[in-house]
């Protein structure tokens, strides 16, 4: 059983088999053992296991393994040179630093999730709205398959290119100088450049509206066409006017995709350091940011407390929206 | 919702912003890449040249940034690669069934949508730990981050729960028939994979293949902290945004969109292609 015993190299083997097999085609005995009664060898392909096993190493290792080594080394202690094994809590008192204590008044932390939560809902709400409204157009106002098909594709490319490319293409436009400033000065409809176009609030935002959409609109397209056309003609015929089809029918029916595209949405931007730190200009803080910075000077035990921290408030909202959700189907 | 009525002018015009706020701002970019010698990063453009990508091809700054082209070249390729070779197994799997198979699976969903920050970090960490472990015995050893080891792994968190989920779907829609009645003529396991299920979700493998290259190629937030020394493309053209104040910047930036989209368009033609040989033979 060489095969089996390959197994965690299970893609090499898949590539080297099928020759093997090519060699069988040619064999007339393998057709006449089975006409025999003589058992079948046992092959690789029926051993789930095995065939599952790179996929689980690759997890164990570069996953899981990691997830459980932050945990721990949340614990341990750290001099300006190491990090050393224990079992301390300073680091999440650190990350906590007078959080309760100067209440009302926000601590750091506080004030940077409350921040991050603020990027978080805006940007939610608007590619909820924006995907749906963009999906509605490709499901079930254009007729032909293959115009549908076109218009996604159109949607999803550049989902496929560089991130950091498509955050630096809003500098030339939304810069002092740039493209936009200039237009709205020859118009006359300001007289001096705008500031807050760029390295701002206003800029992070944009350009996670131009980023995320598509991760929203995706799969509110793949719950709206599995959509029945005919309830929409029931709930027509019954006198239901649009707005009353689009949330009171193809809303909940579009939930499943609302809740993929939304923890996507969510997850992206509360963990996100690159788009608030590009198009902020370095300015704004966010938890990913403050992650970052603390590995940058390798105080890995405080940055791991933060990346728990962070963690447990992504699966908080994920847990919080699923249960929405689901409260509000019962009602 | 069978007449074109004022409903699908005004979603087709929301539509047609909403396309050109996306590649608008690329648009620039493509168009600054191409400003003359005397231009600088914003509009207008001071005549047309490729002076910036012949600046780009001295090299830009301090960086090395054809070394790191390179770099980013065969991780991707490699990334694409093992995508294909691990999640094609596992799908299989799936079909079978096994013990665990769910909590795999929630496993794959989780490493999609666990910030990147928290995983790049935990990759971080533990090549680190493994680093102070190494050098009890190994006198000298350095660093075991690099781009075939963290960076690698980084990038496989992140291709390979896509390319589960479209095997997934695509054995989703696959008429098991077919393999029956390759069973059924006497074909081997291994025979029924090769002559009839590769076949039938060619276009799919395909798909996985050339868009694991992309997201490899494209990725930045998993692989910022856990890849050591050396630097991926995407990584220096951060570093890059920073400090290069001329449009050698955005020639960059076409160059890096250019090889993207090329692999997209040949992955697209080719799924196209075979879809079409296949309705033309009638399957």
């Amino acid at each position: 059983m060489t095969t089996a015993e390959q197994a965690p190299e299970g893609g090499p083997t898949a590539l080297t088999g099928p020759g093997r097999a090519h060699t069988a085609l040619v064999s007339p005995d393998s057709d006449a053992a089975a006409v025999h009664g003589v058992k079948r060898r046992r092959s690789l392909l029926d051993r789930p296991y095995a065939l599952a096993s790179p996929l689980l190493l690759v997890m164990a290792l570069f996953f899981v393994g990691p997830l459980i080594l932050t945990i721990i080394v949340s614990f341990w202690e750290y001099t300006q040179y190491s990090i050393e094994p224990a079992f301390v809590t300073t680091n999440y008192q650190d990350v906590f630093y007078q959080c309760v204590a100067k209440l009302p008044n926000l601590c750091v932390t506080f004030a940077t999730y409350l921040s991050t939560l603020k990027f978080c809902f805006i940007v939610w709400a608007i590619t909820l709205v924006l995907g749906f409204t963009l999906a509605w157009f490709i499901v079930f106002e254009v007729k032909k398959t293959s115009t549908q098909i076109a218009l996604f594709l159109i949607c999803t490319i550049p989902f496929w290119t560089s991130n950091v490319i498509r955050m630096m293409a809003w500098i030339p436009l939304l810069g002092r100088n740039g493209l936009v400033n200039q237009v709205l000065m020859s118009m006359g409809i300001v007289s001096e450049p705008q500031e807050w176009l760029l390295y701002s609030d206003f800029a992070v935002i944009l350009a996670f509206i131009h980023l995320y959409t598509m991760f929203m609109m995706v799969p509110i397209v793949n719950s709206m066409m599995r959509i029945d056309r005919e309830i929409i003609e029931a709930a027509r015929d019954a006198g239901a006017g649009i707005w009353t089809i689009a949330l009171s029918v193809i809303a909940p029916l579009c939930r499943p995709g609302i809740v993929i595209g939304s923890i996507f949405v969510i997850t992206i931007v509360m963990g996100d350091y690159i788009t608030v730190g590009v198009m902020g200009g370095q300015q704004i803080a966010s938890v990913g940011k403050t992650i970052q910075v603390q590995m940058q000077y390798l105080q890995f035990p405080i940055a791991a407390a933060n990346a728990v921290v962070l963690l447990g408030a992504v699966l908080m909202i994920i847990f919080a929206m699923t249960r929405l959700v689901d409260v509000r189907r019962e009602l | 919702m069978n007449e074109r009525g004022r409903r699908y002018y005004v979603l087709a015009g929301i539509f047609t912003l909403f396309v050109l706020f996306l590649y608008g701002p690329m648009f620039a970019i493509f168009a600054l890449s191409f400003q003359g010698p005397e231009g600088g990063l914003t509009f207008p453009m001071r005549g047309f040249s490729t002076h910036w990508f012949s600046e780009l091809w001295k090299g830009v700054g301090v960086v090395d940034i054809w070394a790191a082209f390179g770099r980013s070249l065969r991780l991707g390729a490699v990334v694409s690669a093992l995508t294909l070779v691990i999640s094609l197994p596992a799908a299989l799997a799936y079909r079978i069934g096994f013990r665990g198979a769910t909590l795999l699976f929630y496993t794959v969903i989780a490493s999609l949508i666990v910030p990147s920050i928290v995983v790049s970090l935990g990759i971080g960490l533990e090549f680190r730990l493994f680093d102070d472990w190494v050098k009890e015995f190994i006198v000298g050893h350095q660093t075991s981050t690099g781009l075939f080891s963290s960076a690698l792994g980084a990038h496989l968190t992140w291709t390979l729960p896509f390319g589960l989920l479209i095997l997934l779907a695509a054995f989703n829609r696959f008429d098991r028939r077919y393999e029956e009645a390759a069973r059924d003529l006497g074909a081997s396991p291994w025979q029924t994979l090769w002559l009839v299920i590769l076949p039938i979700i060619l276009p799919s493998l395909i798909g996985i293949g050339l868009f694991g290259f992309t997201l490899s190629w494209d990725e930045l937030a998993r692989t910022s902290q856990a890849i050591g020394g050396r630097n991926t493309l995407p990584l220096e053209l951060r570093g890059l945004t920073q400090t290069v104040t001329t449009p050698a910047v955005y020639a960059l930036g076409t160059v890096v969109t250019g090889v993207s989209l090329v692999v997209i368009g040949f992955s697209l033609a080719t799924i196209t292609l075979i879809g079409r040989a296949r309705s033309r033979r009638g399957r």
